[in-house]
């Protein structure tokens, strides 16, 4: 998978829809150089308009919403999110919550997602997941 | 006729903090006014704990009030909690949370001097800084199972022992950052564009500090020597001899800017290494929690009756929780917690006033905020929209560190 993988680098968007900072600072740590996903290309960047993936944290807080919503449809199609963290993918701790309007796939099912489960997940299984989607961006590529 | 511009800054950025709208008034490159507009990061976690969990689930959820200070929220409740339903807690446990909290405050304090070098630009330094911060999240997985959550503190006690293997450890980790420690004050404190970026820059004076009642590093940096470690011991910090630390230990004199906020912040990273070492060498033996049957403790915590302040020193400063207990009533009754940054970010507005735009990701980070600061915002002139992003911002950023090193 690595040598086809080289083809092109992974450019990341991350978002924070109202996450605890848990994911977001192991999202920092994959990229820094102990795992060093900037190895493979993958960086992270400053706007939606460059990135080929998402980074998404957190449980989407209704103040969040069409923030979002507006962000995500700004990146280029495909359109593929890593959700990162248990509380993106359903709540997590914070369900039931009365500030919560996502999950974030409910929000928006016109996309390509990935699960990082774990509150948080590791960074291993951070990169592993960014693996997953450049196999897919690929799949899609040769289409 | 001159007209000032304004500026919404947020609340999405690109890099790693939280959403926060800022909203800046702009005289050319001149900051005149800010405001601060902030609950997209509400998550309704007073009410969850008021309604759906018991207490000892709220302990988790109070670990996710943020991801990077997951200490100091459950020791709050937890101290609360034992004081009203009178838990009397073991020495060893105590002890335990001691280096805990210090523990945390090492990596926290690394983690925001990585985020202040990527700020100015510097980003080799905020790798070399998470390389050497990944040495405690290691002793962190080790000692407590995960790297980031902790799940270590219970009522009563705490739920892991640190025994000999452990400790051994935890040593290695103190003579590792030691020598470590000598190259990051000297690439923090002696490096040219540092010093450039950081002196004399978003200056928060004594007077304002005490003013706005700012806490931790931010208003110790200014010179006010103030620590609840040190003013209201709590845990078992009265055994240990801990000082509010201010910037003129190292230099003899306070200026109050960013330059002050690093060397307080590393300085207290040495504290660290120190209290954690004597209470690995001081500890004693013993049971390191009071009661191990969760459902009598429940059953010991819904029959209590009263209300409880607890403070704690967290990296980013003093954290308030105010517990309320009903007898017969499982979750807690009143639940309110003040987190550090929400009274450290009244002082960003004294801090950013006078300075130029790219000074703003600086000055917003030196407070170690749980927030965010840039990412898109538009320049409105004369009914213009202008959409400028967080790329251009931290380019001018970098610009700025360019032209001072020519």
């Amino acid at each position: 998978m690595i040598p086809k993988a080289f083809k092109r680098s992974l450019w990341v968007f991350h978002i924070n829809s109202g996450s605890c900072n848990g994911c977001d600072i192991e999202i920092i740590a994959a990229l820094t150089p102990r795992y060093d996903a900037e190895r493979f290309g993958i960086k992270l960047v400053g706007s939606p308009r460059h990135a080929d993936v998402i980074a998404f944290t957190g449980p989407v807080t209704n103040d969040m919403k069409d923030k979002v919503i507006r962000i995500i449809e700004q990146t280029p199609d495909p359109k593929v999110i890593v959700v990162v963290g248990s509380c993106g993918i359903g709540g997590g701790v914070f369900h039931e919550s009365y500030h919560l309007a996502g999950p974030i796939d409910k929000l928006y099912p016109n996309a390509k997602y990935f699960y990082v489960p774990g509150c948080p997940p590791r960074p291993e299984a951070i990169i592993q997941a960014f693996a997953k989607a450049w196999e897919w961006l690929e799949e899609v590529e040769k289409k | 006729m001159k007209h000032d511009y304004e500026i919404a800054v947020g609340p999405i950025h690109p890099a790693l903090k939280e959403p926060i709208l800022l909203r800046l008034t702009i005289d050319g490159e001149e900051i005149v006014d800010v405001d601060v507009i902030a609950s997209q990061n509400h998550r309704g976690i007073e009410w969850i704990g008021m309604n759906r969990n018991n207490p000892i689930q709220s302990l988790y959820l109070a670990e996710r009030v943020c991801g990077i200070c997951n200490f100091c929220h459950p020791s709050n409740l937890v101290m609360a909690i034992e004081e009203i339903a009178d838990i009397e807690v073991p020495e060893r446990a105590q002890y335990i949370r001691v280096i805990q909290g210090e523990l945390e405050r090492i990596h926290s304090h690394l983690l925001w001097a990585g985020v202040a070098a990527h700020e100015i630009g510097f980003d080799s330094l905020l790798h070399y800084t998470w390389m050497v911060r990944e040495k405690v999240m290691d002793v962190l997985e080790a000692v407590n199972g995960n790297r980031v959550t902790k799940a270590i503190i219970m009522y009563g006690g705490v739920r892991r022992d640190i025994d000999e293997e452990k400790a051994k450890l935890v040593r290695k980790m103190c003579s590792y950052y030691r020598e470590a420690f000598n190259k990051l004050a000297k690439l923090f404190l002696e490096d040219d564009t540092i010093k450039k970026r950081t002196r004399e820059i978003g200056i928060l004076k004594y007077e304002d500090a005490l003013k706005l009642a700012a806490a931790g590093p931010t208003t110790r940096a200014s010179g006010v020597k103030k620590d609840v470690r040190q003013d209201f011991p709590y845990f078992a910090y009265p055994d240990f001899d801990v000082h509010a630390i201010t910037p003129d230990e190292l230099l003899g004199y306070t200026v109050g800017d960013v330059y002050d906020r690093i060397v307080v912040r590393l300085l207290e990273v040495k504290q660290s290494l120190e209290i954690i070492e004597e209470a690995l060498n001081n500890m004693p033996s013993g049971d390191i929690i009071a009661e191990k049957k969760l459902v009598k403790l429940m059953a010991k915590i819904k029959a209590s009756e009263g209300e409880a302040v607890a403070r704690y020193e967290a990296p980013r400063g003093e954290d308030i929780h105010y517990v309320m207990l009903k007898q017969g009533y499982e979750p807690l009754y009143s639940w309110k917690i003040r987190a550090p940054t929400y009274i450290n970010i009244l002082s960003w507005r004294p801090m950013l006033l006078g300075y130029q735009i790219a000074d703003i990701p600086i000055i917003a980070a030196s407070i170690d905020p749980c927030l965010s600061c840039t990412n898109r915002f538009a320049v409105v002139k004369d009914g213009e929209e202008k959409i400028i992003n967080a790329d251009y911002f931290h380019r001018l950023s970098i610009e700025k560190t360019r032209r001072l090193k020519k």
